[in-house]
């Protein structure tokens, strides 16, 4: 099965208004336009009084340019920015309810401890799995259970930040000078 | 100073200087009603809501002010969707408040109650439901603000009957405040200096150059500094349908209407340009026809306050955002730094040519006949030539509009009220509401 990692997606990072209505605006943005949110998730911010919105969608580079300054002409829109995979962090998680009957119950634990997830809940014949990692990962790891009987599975959507330039901070002054 | 809700946003209508509205009470808007009797504005009653918010759309397109129509809740409120949605298509500035059942009836499929912030979501610029009649003086400050800045449009306020009824400490905001609580919205008016230069240098080379002006000449109130630098530069003007007027069709460099319904001339002046000079258009498929071929040899300098519009549909070489009286006064300073017409090339053959076709194509039609039928284009240019030159004409949408946009003399600003989101109707209420 394929994610959204085997096609070129785009993460937009988007700091909004933490008000009443705000989600259904960018939604709504988005399907008015004609672009497919594959991915979305939504908290506020340490700043109460912003959210920040993390949209995964798989479109061409110049049509996601269009739908980029439309999200921004939304008034409660304060910035958004696009992550380039290469250059940011992503993670999600996964729950997963995965039948366990007791002959199988080992295997399944063992390869939660390969992904280096956890267990979150017992039953008699099933388990709960917690997994958080990049969203590849959850793809291999749901192949993977996926033979073991899937009862309930629930991803997050990924949530992503701009990974930190690793120049010395003499440098970058430097070339901040010439540029 | 204690007031009620309804009084704090009649009081704040005043605060913004409305001097006219438009509207048709019911239930939930009632006790706004009631302050009206006692304010100085006037309340134009209509018969039905679209009456109202197209009413308030033609009052704003001649003035320049944000028109302001009020209508009850549910049914009232989808009527003046259909304006709300041709003030969005035409960036016209509107403030439209809606009524709405008791906060506390809301989500219970209320008598007359409508989800309006959520149906007039796509069709406005910003919407609001007001949830304490505290925030009701500051709302409809944002209100104004936002409709009639950056690209203007319409927006919204829905108003609970509750919150109309319950009272509050009146309180202006300041500027500061409207600032502070609007951290997403910093329209940029002022265009970038280096791109100005560029598309001064653009100029300076262009043999075939050729102004499209757009409506966003008039939102901007640029049509002086338009005409400034076409008498700097030279340059022949299209005006567009939104534009009709922007620039007078009784100067020699004015080609008139450009695109499907346009005339020979302006059609071919744009086909054969080597640079387009985009002020406040948008490249409107009724402008450009196939996008693949319009223009085929023209570089592009675009302007436009909507950051959006630049590249939407033709990626522009020289992309300014601005306001485009602001950014046509720094066009002009920069055109007459290097040195203004004279050290620009010789556009005569240009001319020769757009004067040519101008001769062997010009608009024409049928004359009446002999019957006593006349033409539609003749009786247009009848009225034309028998009313002053100031006129403000009113058309709805369709073929007649295009005859007038046609044989019309549009030799002033804001003379001529028509637009493209393909409503037709009773417009000639805007001629009247003035």
């Amino acid at each position: 099965m394929a994610g959204a990692n085997e096609y070129r997606h785009h993460i937009l990072s988007v700091l909004v208004e933490n008000k009443a209505g705000v989600l259904a605006r960018v939604a709504g943005l988005f399907s008015r336009r004609g672009f497919n949110i594959y991915s979305l998730a939504v908290a506020p911010t340490d700043d109460p009084r912003f959210s920040r919105i993390t949209i995964v969608v798989d479109v061409e580079s110049k049509p996601l340019e269009q739908v980029t300054k439309q999200l921004f002409k939304l008034i409660n829109v304060v910035k958004i920015s696009e992550l380039d995979p290469a250059a940011s962090v992503e993670r999600e998680l996964v729950l997963a309810t995965v039948q366990a009957e007791a002959a199988a119950r080992g295997q399944i634990i063992e390869l939660v401890q390969v992904f280096e997830g956890k267990i979150v809940d017992v039953g008699h014949d099933a388990l709960t799995v917690m997994l958080a990692g990049p969203p590849s990962k959850i793809d291999d790891f749901e192949e993977i259970i996926r033979g073991y009987g899937i009862v309930e599975l629930q991803r997050t959507g990924r949530v992503a930040l701009a990974k930190l330039e690793r120049q010395a901070p003499r440098l970058r002054s430097v070339s901040g000078k010439v540029g | 100073m204690k007031l009620t809700g309804a009084q704090a946003l009649i009081k704040s209508l005043e605060m913004e200087g409305v001097e006219v509205m438009f509207g048709l009470p019911g239930g939930a808007i009632l006790p706004v009603y009631d302050p009206i009797i006692d304010s100085p504005i006037r309340h134009i009653l209509v018969r039905h809501e679209q009456g109202a918010g197209h009413m308030a759309e033609g009052y704003a397109h001649v003035t320049g002010r944000p028109g302001v129509a009020m209508v009850t809740s549910g049914p009232a409120a989808t009527n003046i969707v259909t304006p709300l949605c041709d003030a969005y298509m035409d960036s016209i500035p509107l403030v439209v408040v809606t009524g709405q059942v008791p906060l506390t009836s809301i989500g219970s499929d209320a008598f007359q109650e409508c989800d309006t912030t959520g149906i007039t979501m796509s069709v406005t610029k910003h919407n609001w439901l007001v949830t304490d009649a505290q925030d009701i003086p500051r709302i409809v400050r944002q209100a104004f603000h936002i409709a009639g800045t950056g690209r203007p449009g319409p927006v919204l306020v829905d108003v609970p009957k509750d919150i109309s009824n319950s009272t509050m400490d009146w309180h202006w905001p300041t500027d500061a405040d409207l600032a502070a609580d609007l951290p997403g919205y910093r329209p940029t008016l002022k265009g970038h200096p280096r791109m100005i230069k560029e598309a001064a240098r653009l100029i300076a080379e262009s043999r075939r150059p050729v102004i499209y002006a757009g409506g966003g000449i008039l939102k901007a109130r640029a049509a002086e500094t338009l005409l400034e630098l076409v008498e700097l530069t030279g340059i022949p003007v299209v005006t567009t349908l939104m534009a009709r007027g922007a620039f007078p069709d009784t100067h020699e460099l004015c080609l008139g209407m450009p695109g499907m319904h346009g005339n020979y001339t302006a059609v071919t002046s744009m086909q054969k340009a080597d640079l387009l000079i985009a002020l406040g258009s948008r490249f409107d498929d009724r402008v450009t026809g196939k996008v693949g071929t319009f223009a085929p040899d023209a570089k592009i300098i675009h302007v436009d306050v909507d950051p959006a519009e630049l590249g939407k549909v033709r990626r522009p070489d020289v992309p300014i955002v601005g306001d485009c009286r602001l950014v046509i006064e720094e066009l002009v300073k920069a055109v007459q730094a290097g040195g203004g017409a004279p050290a620009q090339p010789d556009r005569s053959p240009w001319m020769t040519q757009l004067r040519a076709w101008q001769a062997q194509h010009p608009l024409t039609y049928e004359q009446s006949y002999d019957d006593g039928v006349l033409k539609p284009q003749f009786v247009i240019e009848q009225l034309r030539d028998s009313t002053p030159e100031d006129t403000i004409v009113v058309s709805g949408v369709g073929q007649h509009q295009m005859w007038t946009s046609q044989y019309w003399r549009f030799a002033h600003p804001y003379t001529w009220v028509a637009g493209p989101t393909g409503w037709c109707g009773p417009s000639t209420a805007t001629a009247a509401s003035r």
